[in-house]
Order: C-alpha cells, then sequence, then structure tokens
C-alpha cells in the first residue's frame, strides 16, 4: 500500500490525513489473520473514521453493478463500514482512514493493547505519525520517506488536481475526472460531498480520504489553481 | 477492454473517467473507443463506474431529442447508463499491463494486491532492511503518468551497471530476463502500465550515490518518478542517519509512512524469505 504514501501536499495540509492500516505478512503472521483483519477494522469505528477499506474488496463507497435509474435522484452516499468489515474474507491489507490527530492516535493506543500480531503502519506526515507513536508510547520500528514527484513533472496536473487524485495512489482516479469534479463544484452543479463521493466510488482499497477530498474541494471553488 | 458498440451511447462519462485519458468519443462512428494503444487494462472504466442497464435505443433517442433543443444533460458522471464495457480474455505479454495496473490483481510473483512488495511495511517481522541499510522504492508512472517497460529499463540498466540489489520478490524483478544487468524480457518492452516499482537495497553510504544516479537518468525516461526511502529505526524509533543526508541533498520531507512495530512472527519461517536478487551491496 505504497499508495498511500506519495500523497501530494506539504507536511501541514495533512493535519486530516490520518490512514492507518494493518498488513499481514506473507510467511510470517498470515495464517489466521482474517479475523484479526476483522478486529482491526471494528475497533477504528469508536474513533469516528471517515473510510475504511481492504486491498481486496474496496472501501466504505463502492460503485453499484445494477443502479436504478430513479437513484440518479436519490443517490446513496453514506459510507457503509459494515460492508467492508464483513468483507475482508482473505488476508489483505486493511485500512481506516482519519480526519483528526486524536482520533488517530486513540485508535493507535487502541490497536497496541489489543496486541493483534500484525505489521501496523501509519500514513501521514512525518510530525504526525510521531506524534502518534509518543502518545501510545511506542517507538518507531521503521519509515519509509516519500521524496515527491520526480523527472518529466510537466506531465502533472495542478496542484489541487494532484491532491485530489493522489489519495488513490493506485491511479484510479483520473487527472479528467478530478478536474471535471472541481468545475462542477465550482459551477454549482454539485456540491463538494457529492463530488467527492464519485472519485471514492474509484479508490479500490478504500483510502480515499473524502474530508480532504471535500476540503480540497471548497478551496478549489474559491480559488482554482 | 472493449466497449460495445452496440450498447453505448457516447454520453461521455467514460472519457473522464479513464486514468490514461485513452477513451474518447468517436466522432465517426459517434461511440465511445479505446485507445488500446494507450489503454493499460486497469479495468477502472468497468469496476470503478456504476452501470444501469438502459435500453440503449431508448437513451440514443432521448438524447437526440434534449440535443436539438439544446438541453445540457446532467447525469451522474460516474455511471454507465448501459453497461457497455466488456473486459478481454488478456493474453501475454499484453495481461502484464493489468497485472501492472489493476490494483485487485495479486501479483503471481509477490501474492501482494498492487505493484509493489510490502517494503518497509513489515519489516518488524521481515527484517528486510536492517540498521545501516537504505531500501529504495523508485516508481514509474505514477500519478497519471503511465509508463511503457522499455522507459523502466533504463533506470533498472543504470542500477545494475552500478551493482545493486534488487529485490527479487518484486514484480518488476520478476520479468528481467538478466537480473545481473537489469534487462527486462524482451516481449514486454513495448507494454504500457499504469505504474511499477523498482525496490533495491543498499547500505546507507551509498545514500547519495544512489538519489545522483536516479537524478542522472530520469531526464532520458520519458515519465514522472516518485522516490521513496525506507529505513531502520534506532531503538529509540529515531532517524539519526538518512534524514540527515535527504535533506541535504535538497528534500523537504513531508510525508512517510512510519511501521510501529507491533508485528509478531506467528509461522516458522522461511529462510527464503529475504533473497535479494544480485549482490547484496
Amino acid at each position: 500500500m505504497t499508495n498511500t504514501l506519495h500523497r501530494y501536499g506539504n507536511s501541514a495540509s495533512f493535519y486530516d490525513d490520518f490512514v492507518v492500516f494493518a498488513i499481514p505478512s506473507r510467511g510470517k503472521n498470515d495464517k489466521g489473520s482474517v479475523p484479526k483483519l476483522k478486529q482491526f477494522l471494528e475497533m477504528a469505528l469508536p474513533f469516528k473514521p471517515v473510510n475504511l477499506g481492504d486491498a481486496i474488496h474496496g472501501g466504505a463507497l463502492r460503485p453499484c453493478r445494477d443502479m436504478h435509474p430513479t437513484s440518479h435522484w436519490n443517490r446513496d452516499m453514506t459510507p457503509d463500514f459494515r460492508a467492508v468489515i464483513d468483507g475482508v474474507d482473505a488476508p489483505t491489507t486493511v485500512a481506516a482512514v482519519f480526519d483528526s490527530r486524536v482520533s488517530a492516535e486513540d485508535f493507535v493506543k487502541t490497536v497496541k493493547k489489543a496486541d493483534l500480531g500484525l505489521c501496523v503502519n501509519i500514513s501521514t506526515s512525518i510530525d504526525g505519525a510521531e506524534q502518534c507513536c509518543h502518545a501510545a508510547g511506542i517507538p518507531r520500528h521503521s519509515v519509509g520517506y516519500s521524496l515527491g514527484f520526480q523527472g518529466k513533472t510537466e506531465k502533472l496536473p495542478n496542484t489541487q488536481v494532484l491532491m485530489l487524485t493522489t489519495m488513490c495512489g493506485h491511479g484510479m482516479i483520473g487527472t479528467s475526472m478530478a478536474k471535471k469534479m472541481i468545475d462542477w463544484v465550482k459551477e454549482g452543479r454539485r456540491t463538494p460531498e457529492q463530488a467527492t463521493t464519485y472519485m471514492a466510488r474509484f479508490c479500490s482499497c478504500g483510502v480515499y480520504n473524502p474530508a480532504r477530498a471535500k476540503r480540497i474541494l471548497e478551496d478549489a471553488r474559491h480559488n482554482t489553481k | 477492454m472493449n466497449i460495445n458498440p452496440n450498447k453505448c451511447v457516447a454520453c461521455g462519462n467514460c472519457t473522464y473517467v479513464c486514468p490514461m485519458g485513452a477513451i474518447y468519443v468517436d466522432p465517426v462512428i459517434k461511440r465511445a473507443t479505446i485507445d488500446r494503444n494507450e489503454c493499460v487494462e486497469c479495468f477502472t472504466c468497468f469496476h470503478g463506474m456504476s452501470q444501469e442497464h438502459l435500453n440503449p435505443t431508448l437513451v440514443r433517442g432521448m438524447r437526440k431529442i434534449f440535443q436539438m433543443m439544446r438541453l445540457r444533460f446532467d447525469p451522474e458522471p460516474d455511471v454507465c447508463p448501459t453497461a457497455a464495457f466488456e473486459p478481454d480474455e488478456l493474453v501475454w505479454p499484453r495481461v502484464v499491463r493489468r497485472a501492472f495496473s489493476d490494483p485487485r490483481v495479486p501479483h503471481e510473483s509477490t501474492g501482494v494486491q498492487g505493484r509493489g512488495t510490502e517494503e518497509v511495511k513489515t519489516n518488524d517481522v521481515s527484517g528486510r532492511v536492517k540498521e545501516g541499510e537504505v531500501g529504495f522504492t523508485i516508481e514509474f508512472g505514477r500519478p497519471g503518468v503511465g509508463v511503457w517497460f522499455y522507459e523502466i529499463q533504463k533506470m533498472t540498466s543504470a542500477l545494475a551497471r552500478a551493482g545493486v540489489s534488487f529485490e527479487k520478490k518484486n514484480p518488476i524483478t520478476s520479468l528481467m530476463s538478466d537480473v545481473p544487468t537489469g534487462t527486462l524480457r524482451e516481449d514486454i518492452l513495448n507494454e504500457k502500465i499504469m505504474s511499477a516499482i523498482v525496490e533495491i537495497k543498499v547500505t546507507v553510504d551509498r545514500t547519495e550515490e544512489i538519489i545522483n544516479l536516479v537524478r542522472e537518468v530520469e531526464p532520458q525516461v520519458d515519465t514522472v518518478i516518485a522516490l521513496g526511502v525506507g529505513v531502520r529505526c534506532d531503538s529509540m524509533g529515531e532517524d539519526t542517519v538518512v534524514a540527515p543526508i535527504l535533506e541535504r541533498l535538497g528534500y523537504n520531507l513531508e510525508r512517510a509512512k512510519t511501521n510501529i512495530g507491533l508485528g509478531k512472527i506467528t509461522q516458522p519461517e522461511s529462510p527464503k524469505q529475504e533473497e535479494m536478487a544480485g549482490a547484496i551491496m
């Protein structure tokens, strides 16, 4: 799930973006990990995550394979956390996304106490993760730094589009889609919540942060870069 | 991926959805069409869009009437109204496009969903990157640009010449026909993918050398590169060795994934688990 590492933005812009994920290691601790992965997700619920996901089945907002025509006017935009938890049926990476450091800290404390034996990582600003570890009394084991994008960066879109698309690091949210959603919010054709929901449905592992996306769209409405 | 022309109503929703911008409405046939050369088989159109199963003739008729009256459509933007997308039976070598582009498909070489491996995410049980070592992830094509394998080979060849070891349980390494020279299989070189991650490990003293090498080669590579650096912290949870090197090289360290060390080994260890391809440097 390096897909959470290269989110675009500076350290301060991640104040509402904390992805805590659990991953069993193949051949080390993946046997019998499914109930533990479910427990990990279940334990996140009291801390009000903004998304949950598993890398096989997706996040709490999913596309519908058989949509009724009338649902255009009454589309369900509520994240279905229960479907994510119930859907975990094989060893995989599961993630809980929070929009506040306090929630992430409290969740990490709970995970430590539960002693599941799974590998647990926090993906956010370096300071944010350090603070979570400090609050839980855990020294960091390893760190994977993002050095950002280099090479032919002229092929990249503007910063607001980049912030929206890189929240699905697998690249499932197209540049054109993110641009269109910014335009629709500016035109008043959709609310930031609606636009965020459309994009979140494309994220196939549930690490998209709808709260941060909504904020970025609100900013873009007034000041498109 | 295919779009069934009998079903497509040319609503254009999928043209925005495609991460590679490979879908367009053909003005001659008036149907959405996929540029197969640019398509990376990520299945975003097929899996990511919601589907209705409306009658195509009826939808086309309504669209024509609205168009004549110059009425603007305001449909849901993430919906294919006629479920027109139909996946191909992919065969070699095109099938590698999907393996490196659709995160729902695990790589046979790693068993991990996505394009990389466990990296330092499981370092607390794998011990993949030890103190005094640095693990590099060099990712090509992300975000939203894509990459051809022949471009990746420019970097793997240069890294091989520098004598680095490639992570064995990595999808790119598994596609090398000659690991010591970083040569990829010839039959995949002209395949385009969403992104791929080359993983190497070196001793800390080579950190600057590797970064400079990547910087030297990247102007020849026609895509964007995302660089990740994995390190093992000391007993206090600090990294006082690698971060200062990166900052000295001009990087502002903003974001990281932090392994908090709660993992435990619960299965007998496999001695082959941590093998690296090529010489360990």
